[in-house]
């Protein structure tokens, strides 16, 4: 083995072979050392080519970890890599590709990944065994919040979260295919080549950076006659040509939903140097595939023996991925220590690449013989029924104990071996994740000792070594017949039944499940089970005798499985332990469900563009631009970007507000109500349907007449009220309130539709049809009176609840003349597209007439003050009309509206209900706060219950003093009693008081 | 006939890009028409010819446009300055039948989307498939945009008019904008 070039830090690159290019070099850092490396290496092909297996320290005990595979599932190298100025944590180094200026950071150490005070948890670990949190963490009582939370928080999790708000943007695409191929080795590669062949329309994705799966890595077989590294090029060459196939590398599918919704994340720029800014980071495919081809293939399991987690130890197929695709080798001197026949391809790829391999050692009695002739033939040392027993080395792993397999099952010494990598396998579990997630139930195969998918419950199949079909030829074919019965499926195209052919990659024989046998203390050497978690072969075997049975709660106790990669690594080998231990078959201990996401997925993803203002629709009236300009600050209301106040020169809210409701009161003010609800109802039995609807009789209710009107919902609770006005015989304009106008239409096509069908009537929404324009004070008919033809303003042609279709400067009109305010007042309603330009000429007659405009808070005082209600304030799903004091609004003669049944319910007729009341605190400054309670006494005694609470709490201009609405026991029967509100300063007392609280006559409204 | 919809010569078109271009419309004269079989017949009356009644199409003709929308529901459409005049023959073909006839003419507002990547930008925030055969030529339908409810109809090949209501159209622009950023890259 020679370095390729001078100066190259690769120390442990080969001069020839792999996918890289070679052609040209870069420069990336881990920890702040500069390394070389090559396009199409990852992170973890780098840093083995540069002899760094040391990468990382575990989570719990801090142990020195290195690069265990070369796939999405590795658990211990995880790093963080800073793109700008901030870093992403835990990234798996074998995902992560290298680019020119590469920056990656070890984690879960301190200060240093070779020295990590951390690792004393380590030597401590037997006071950290299986379920310690719940053992050690449970007294005394109050050290919780003071003493454990706080460590636990600060020891818990691996890498920091990056601190800067992402600068990144996300993109999201709707797709539909006819066959969706989920994974590219040999079977999704002749899934996707056959059932593109028949036309249909195919998406075949794969998370890796180059397609081909474990073919990349495949020496000495061929496909079709070609190499199979060359098949697969030729293959990709030819679905890039076809129109009705895309192509998806670096793309995981994390999510199988319902109805064959599958979730994928393609990283866009992550590989780049210098990613253009408007390519996204990552995009979100949605994916509704007629038909889906899982060919997710199968995991290397590691072997479980003690001290199995040090760096250079590396699954064997891992070690031939790094040798075969990347020119890497993972070590001078490699031990190979197997129980099947695959990680002996690993050892003779190494050896012919001149790489020292020191011993085959296979825990089988009698290794397949042609394995042992071509072990011979390359002069490698086969030490057959041999199990690692230990192993040795600070930082890298040095050396090996070997221990001989007798007949009764016991391991005696046979000796130690010097290595600086040890490749292992266990055998292979099929990828069955998926499928899980498609809800389909697995099924335990003996022959296989596996669990395969069994039935489909999705329009799914799975193809190749994830359903346990193994050897290259087979697993070709059975991705061909998937991919063409799958196209078959979606659009009935004709199976013509091609095959492919191949030659090697023979199926492998042999495999294990569970901890190996070893001669050491049981009780003081790890062995572990699941990297990530720090589980180890004892943990789950304390679990056991600690009395769980069930592999849900084994997985919970010690957290076994739960890491990023779901177990994919664990959970077999997990499995058998704690079938051992609790003396029961396998597949009666079960296997725990695998969920969504298949691998970690960005927050990023998720969100896509919406973010920021783009989250949830931002929705602006047509006054908008104007009120920016003016200096009118906003407040949401739902979607709706509604005025608050409007602050003049150095004026702080409560002087704005002050003032808009004395010009309001004094003269006229102006103010922008387009985002009330509207729809127009309309039909030859509007009338009928408003009757239902609302508690309100319409059927005498005039054309040009308006009335109040109030919605319940079933159980007799006020849900919404607006205003209806009567346009004619068979069209009503109503309104809701701002919040409540999809949820009122909704609830209206709901009863149309499924309640009253045999109404003629339809209803519409026009909320956005129309710019609404209220006018409220003494001085509203003069603002509005220079612009208005054809309609009658005096108080006799057009009274207070009256409603008339008209011009308006001009335009088309419906004028109200409605008051929310207590004062004379109109709302003009203009198409919304001359919306703006009506506001300015009616703020030129307002500013003649000395008002103002006026903002959502001043609108809330002012009906305070008149005691007018807000669904939502003064009601909270629990109010009846009664309750609020419209008991006026109900008809009750109407043979029956929505709610009316409720309302003779025992519970909402009784004494005591909550009622709508007005308070005046005794002291006329003092401000009450909204959701206060309200009591009795004083000083209550503890546990009392309040006799309601402050719905509304305002400054009152036009009184001169707070004021305060509220919801009171018995209320209207305590007008005149003082009670209190209890407060943190002490309680405030405040005087019960009619709710309307302003010009009771109500002269004002009239004028 | 001319095209019922057609850039506001006033603005400059949203996004122009070789690949996908985004232009608002002028105004147009639009009615919400709803009503039983008898109203729907009549309807024909003042717009020149039938309501369309198979699923998701459209019916042209006479400078106006039906677009079905629910078993019972049609947008109408004509040139803006005919509104008037449009909604009252509506409203006589139809008087004393089961129908509604109601003003959205400015409820809403629509842009063509336009260009080879035109069916690819909309899926950005589109969930149903716009491939040429599941979507053709003519088709409308009531979707979703993200979480704006839209109606989409395809024009032709590589155009398609979007239309929401007013308030929603800078939340659908600006989705769609994003995700057209990553076209101007080469």
């Amino acid at each position: 083995m020679s370095a390729h070039s001078q100066n190259s830090t690769q120390s442990t690159r080969l001069a020839h072979g792999g996918r890289i290019d070679r052609s040209r070099t870069l420069q990336f850092s881990f920890d702040g050392k500069v390394m070389q490396a090559h396009p199409g290496d990852t992170l973890a092909s780098a840093l083995i080519a540069n002899g760094v297996h040391l990468v990382g320290r575990s989570f719990k005990y801090h142990r020195p970890r290195g690069i265990l595979t070369a796939g999405s599932e590795e658990p211990n190298a995880l790093v963080g890599v800073y793109r700008h100025g901030d870093q992403t944590p835990n990234l798996r180094a074998t995902q992560v590709e290298v680019y020119e200026g590469l920056m990656a950071i070890s984690q879960n150490r301190y200060p240093s990944l070779d020295f990590d005070v951390g690792a004393i948890n380590d030597v401590l670990s037997p006071l950290f065994p299986a379920g310690f949190y719940y053992k050690t963490f449970m007294w005394p009582k109050a050290f919780w919040d003071k003493v454990y939370e706080p460590v636990i928080r600060a020891a818990a999790g691996l890498g920091k979260p990056p601190k800067l708000a992402d600068p990144d943007h996300y993109a999201n695409l709707y797709a539909h295919c006819d066959v969706l191929v989920i994974g590219s080795g040999p079977a999704g590669l002749a899934a996707a080549l056959s059932a593109s062949e028949t036309g249909a329309r195919v998406i075949l994705c794969d998370e890796q950076a180059e397609m081909g799966g474990s073919l990349l890595s495949e020496t000495g077989s061929t496909i079709e006659g070609l190499p199979a590294a060359d098949w697969v090029a030729a293959t990709l060459a030819t679905l890039a040509q076809r129109d009705n196939v895309t192509l998806l590398p670096r793309t995981t599918a994390f999510g199988y939903f319902v109805q064959n919704f599958i979730a994928l994340a393609e990283r866009v720029t992550d590989h780049l140097a210098q990613p253009d800014a408007n390519l996204p980071r990552e995009r979100m495919w949605q994916v509704r595939a007629r038909q889906v081809v899982i060919a997710a293939g199968a995991h290397e399991r590691p072997m479980v023996f003690p001290e199995n987690d040090r760096p250079g130890i590396l699954l064997a197929s891992a070690g031939r991925t790094y040798l075969n695709r990347y020119g890497a080798a993972a070590g001078r001197r490699v031990l190979v220590t197997t129980a099947c026949d695959s990680a002996w391809a690993a050892a003779f790829d190494l050896a012919d690449a001149g790489v020292e391999v020191v011993a085959i050692a296979d825990m089988r009695a009698t290794p397949p013989e042609p394995l042992r002739e071509a072990a011979a033939r390359r002069g490698i040392r086969v030490e057959a029924a041999c199990v690692v027993t230990g192993t040795s080395g600070r930082l890298r792993v040095s050396k090996a104990m070997l221990g001989r397999l007798r007949n009764d099952g016991s391991v005696v010494s046979a000796g130690d071996v010097t290595c600086d990598a040890i490749l292992m396998s266990s055998g292979w579990t099929p990828s069955v994740s998926l499928y899980s997630q498609s809800r389909g139930k697995v099924v335990w195969n003996a022959e296989h000792e596996a669990f395969l998918p069994g039935a489909s419950v999705q329009r799914e199949r799975s193809a190749g070594s994830c359903r346990g079909v193994n050897g290259l030829a087979a697993v070709l074919e059975d991705g061909y017949a998937a991919g063409e019965q799958a196209a078959e499926a979606a659009t009935g195209a004709a199976r013509k039944g091609g095959r492919l052919t191949a030659t090697g990659g023979e199926a492998s024989t042999g495999g294990y499940l569970g901890a190996l046998p070893h001669d050491r203390n049981a009780g003081r050497v790890k062995a572990f089970v699941d990297y990530q978690n720090d589980v180890t072969a004892k943990d789950v075997q304390l679990a056991v005798r600690e009395g769980m049975m069930s592999i849900e709660h084994i997985k919970r106790y010690t957290t076994t499985g739960m890491a990023t990669d779901q177990g994919r690594l664990s959970n077999m080998n997990a499995l058998a332990i704690a079938s051992g231990a609790l003396g029961a078959p396998l597949p009666q201990v079960g296997l725990t469900t695998f969920r969504l996401p298949y691998s970690p997925t960005t927050f990023g993803t998720f969100a896509g563009s919406s973010r920021g203002d783009a989250f949830d629709p931002v929705r602006r009236t047509p006054s908008h631009d104007w009120v920016v300009a003016k200096g009118g600050v906003f407040e949401d209301v739902g979607q709706w970007k509604r005025t608050w106040y409007f602050p003049q020169g150095s004026e702080d809210m409560h002087a704005a507000v002050a003032r808009e409701c004395r010009v309001t009161r004094q003269s006229v003010g102006q103010f922008d109500a387009s985002t009330l609800g509207k729809i127009e109802v309309v039909g030859k039995d509007a009338a009928e349907f408003l009757e239902r609807f609302y508690t309100n009789p319409w059927k005498g209710l005039k054309p040009g007449r308006c009335r109040y009107a109030v919605l319940l919902n079933e159980a007799g609770y006020i849900i919404d009220d607006g205003v209806v006005g009567r346009l004619a015989d068979d069209r009503f304009h109503v309104t809701t309130t701002t919040g409540g106008a999809a949820r009122v239409f909704a609830m209206m096509e709901d009863f149309l539709q499924t309640e009253w069908p045999d109404l003629d009537v339809w209803i519409t929404s026009t909320t956005e049809q129309y710019a609404v324009i209220a006018v409220q004070g003494p001085k509203a008919r003069e603002v509005i009176a220079p612009f208005v033809e054809g309609i009658d303003l005096s108080n006799a042609a057009f009274p207070h609840m009256s409603v008339a279709s008209g011009r308006f400067a001009g335009l088309p009109c419906r004028l109200f003349r409605v008051s929310f305010t207590g004062e004379l007042g109109f709302e003009v309603n203009v198409p919304a597209r001359h919306g703006a330009k009506v506001w300015e000429l009616i703020n030129a007659e307002v500013v003649k007439q000395g008002g103002c405009v006026y903002g959502t808070e001043t609108m809330h005082v002012l009906r305070a003050e008149k005691g007018y209600i807000i669904i939502g304030q003064e009601t909270d799903g629990t109010v009846t009309p009664d309750d609020a004091g419209l008991d006026w609004a109900i008809g009750k003669k109407k043979f029956d509206f929505v709610g009316k049944r409720s309302l003779s319910r025992p519970d909402l007729v009784a004494k005591g209900r909550k009622q709508v009341v007005g308070l005046l605190p005794v002291d006329p400054k003092q401000m009450l706060e909204e959701g206060a309670q309200i009591t009795a006494e004083a000083n209550p005694a503890k546990g009392t219950p309040a006799l309601g609470h402050v719905t509304s709490a305002y400054w009152s201009e036009a009184l001169g003093r707070t004021i305060a609405l509220a919801i009171v026991k018995d209320g209207r029967a305590r007008h005149g009693e003082v009670l209190n509100v209890p407060m943190p300063a002490g309680a405030v007392p405040v005087k019960v008081v009619d709710p309307v609280m302003y010009d009771p006559e109500g002269t004002r409204l009239n004028g | 006939m001319a095209e019922i919809y057609t850039p506001a010569a006033s603005l400059a078109p949203v996004l122009r890009q070789d690949a996908v271009s985004i232009q608002k419309t002028a105004p147009l004269a639009r009615l919400s028409f709803r009503g039983r079989a008898e109203a729907q017949a009549a309807v024909a009356g003042a717009l020149g010819f039938a309501l369309p009644q198979a699923p998701l199409s459209a019916a042209t003709g006479a400078g106006k446009v039906a677009l079905w929308l629910g078993p019972d529901e049609w947008l109408l459409l004509a040139p803006e300055a005919e509104l008037e005049a449009f909604e009252a023959a509506v409203n006589a073909a139809v008087a004393g039948l089961a129908a509604s006839v109601t003003d959205i003419s400015h409820r809403q507002d629509a842009v063509l989307v336009s260009g080879p990547r035109a069916a690819w930008l909309l899926n950005a925030g589109v969930p149903i498939d716009l491939a040429l055969p599941a979507f053709p030529v003519g088709m409308v339908t009531r979707t979703l945009c993200h979480k704006a409810e839209v109606i989409l109809w395809r024009k032709a090949e590589d155009q398609f008019v979007l239309e929401c209501w007013r308030s929603f159209q800078p939340y659908v622009l600006e989705h769609l904008l994003d995700a057209a950023r990553e076209l101007s890259t080469a």
